[in-house]
């Protein structure tokens, strides 16, 4: 379910419903910004500039163009490519070579109260290399469709049924 | 447009991703809201990449909360406090018995439309005969049957395992009020019986609030409205919330933005 509550409070400059909706939300955005910037520090910078923003233009949000979570989503892959493309960054990361969120998984050594080790290793196992690659595109570093199957090599229709498959993969390791 | 092929070719896993076009956003939105298995199946498909976002987070960032607050432009908010009240036991004594009362009202309106239920069969017998009758005979056998399968879905609720019943006690304002909150957790709802509270005079409404103690912050749940029309006083509401307690103050109709306490109706701490 959709928060539409806190959300039409958070628009209303609601403290409270500002913190929930952190609570909600800001993990899983952190994830994605750390995926971007394969840097702790850098991430959670961004993190705080991105739930600034949010509380700043919440009145932008409208459901009718799309979830508050991809919402967020967006903000935050932008602030976090911005990051990747400024020079400190690059002279910092330059002798690195991470490309996949899956590099952070098969590297994590502290796990959160909702993620245990197990967890996280089936992830790892369950994926194959192109929905590694797929989600990677399209998830995480915010590819349109178009992009991601220029970027594959793959027609646009493979991409948005290929996704699916992925993603179906995820809600299994769920209902386990 | 066929909803199982839509599910299934993908768009809808590219919408919560964020890589449509501001077209296709909207027509997918659009068709979200009038399709309740769209949206299922959107919430699902979030949920499993909200999941693997989490898993490639460094730690819960939980700990930057109070640095961001710090930094927001905001209006002043203010913290009410509130006054305990420890006669809770013999409230919540008063409120077992009226949530078995309420239970037997229920099995009652249950048999009673079966009644009618039987009644109205008789009626649509005759239906060759009597068309007219049988007509508006019809409309409330819908309207019968639609009466018991709310009341059913309240009764399903009240035996869900995950329902737990919060009684709320009376205040100072109105000692002798009751409500008891069943809030379905996995479901995201309270049912409020506010058969214990009195009318409220005209141009005001009952605010339900949920409340986090220490510090102590009302979140609005919504109003129970058109409170002197509904007949069961069952009032479902939407709650989110990670709730402490439930408060319900009476307000200005249209509710307000935070409660009045002097006009604090009935609390109760959610146990456990």
């Amino acid at each position: 379910m959709q928060p539409d509550d806190l959300i039409l409070r958070l628009k209303k400059k609601d403290e409270k419903a500002f913190e929930r909706l952190y609570e909600l939300y800001s993990e899983s955005i952190f994830g994605v910004i750390n995926s971007v910037v394969h840097d702790e520090g850098a991430a959670e910078e961004i993190l705080q500039d991105v739930f600034i923003k949010v509380w700043d233009n919440a009145e932008s949000y409208s459901d009718k163009k799309g979830r508050f979570f991809t919402w967020l989503l967006n903000i935050a892959r932008n602030a976090a490519i911005d990051k990747t493309r400024s020079k400190a960054y690059k002279n910092k990361k330059k002798n690195l070579n991470h490309e996949y969120f899956v590099d952070i998984l098969e590297h994590k050594s502290s796990f959160s109260s909702k993620m245990d080790a197990i967890g996280i290793q089936k992830y790892i196992d369950i994926l194959e290399p192109i929905c590694k690659k797929v989600i990677d595109l399209l998830f995480f570093k915010g590819f349109t469709q178009k992009e991601a199957s220029e970027e594959l090599n793959m027609p646009l229709g493979t991409i948005k049924t290929r996704n699916r498959i992925c993603i179906n993969k995820l809600r299994e390791i769920l209902a386990e | 447009m066929n909803i199982q092929e839509y599910i299934s070719s993908g768009i809808l896993e590219l919408y919560v991703c964020g890589a449509l076009t501001d077209q296709e956003n909207k027509e997918v939105s659009a068709t979200l809201r009038e399709h309740e298995e769209v949206r299922s199946e959107v919430e699902e498909i979030e949920t499993a990449l909200q999941n693997l976002a989490m898993a490639t987070a460094p730690y819960n960032p939980e700990s930057l909360l109070a640095n961001i607050k710090s930094k927001l432009s905001k209006k002043d908010t203010q913290v009410i406090p509130l006054q305990s009240n420890k006669k809770e036991r013999i409230l919540m004594y008063i409120s077992l018995a009226a949530s078995l009362a309420l239970l037997i009202g229920l099995f009652s309106l249950l048999s009673k439309n079966s009644q009618l239920r039987d009644e109205l069969n008789k009626r649509n017998a005759q239906q060759v005969v009597l068309s007219s009758e049988s007509e508006s005979a019809k409309s409330k056998l819908t309207q019968t049957q639609s009466d018991l399968s709310e009341t059913q879905n309240i009764l399903n609720v009240f035996r869900d395992r995950s329902t737990v019943k919060v009684p709320l006690a009376g205040q100072k304002i109105s000692p002798d009020s009751y409500v008891n909150v069943f809030w379905n957790k996995s479901g995201n709802k309270v049912y409020i019986d506010a058969q214990g509270l009195p009318e409220p005079p005209e141009g005001k409404v009952y605010q339900v609030w949920s409340l986090k103690m220490n510090p102590l912050a009302p979140t609005s749940i919504g109003l129970l409205n058109d409170f002197n029309e509904d007949k069961n006083k069952i009032f479902e509401l939407e709650n989110p919330n990670s709730s402490e307690a439930f408060g319900i103050t009476l307000e200005p109709a249209g509710g307000s933005e935070t409660p009045t306490m002097a006009q604090l109706y009935t609390l109760g701490a959610v146990s456990g």
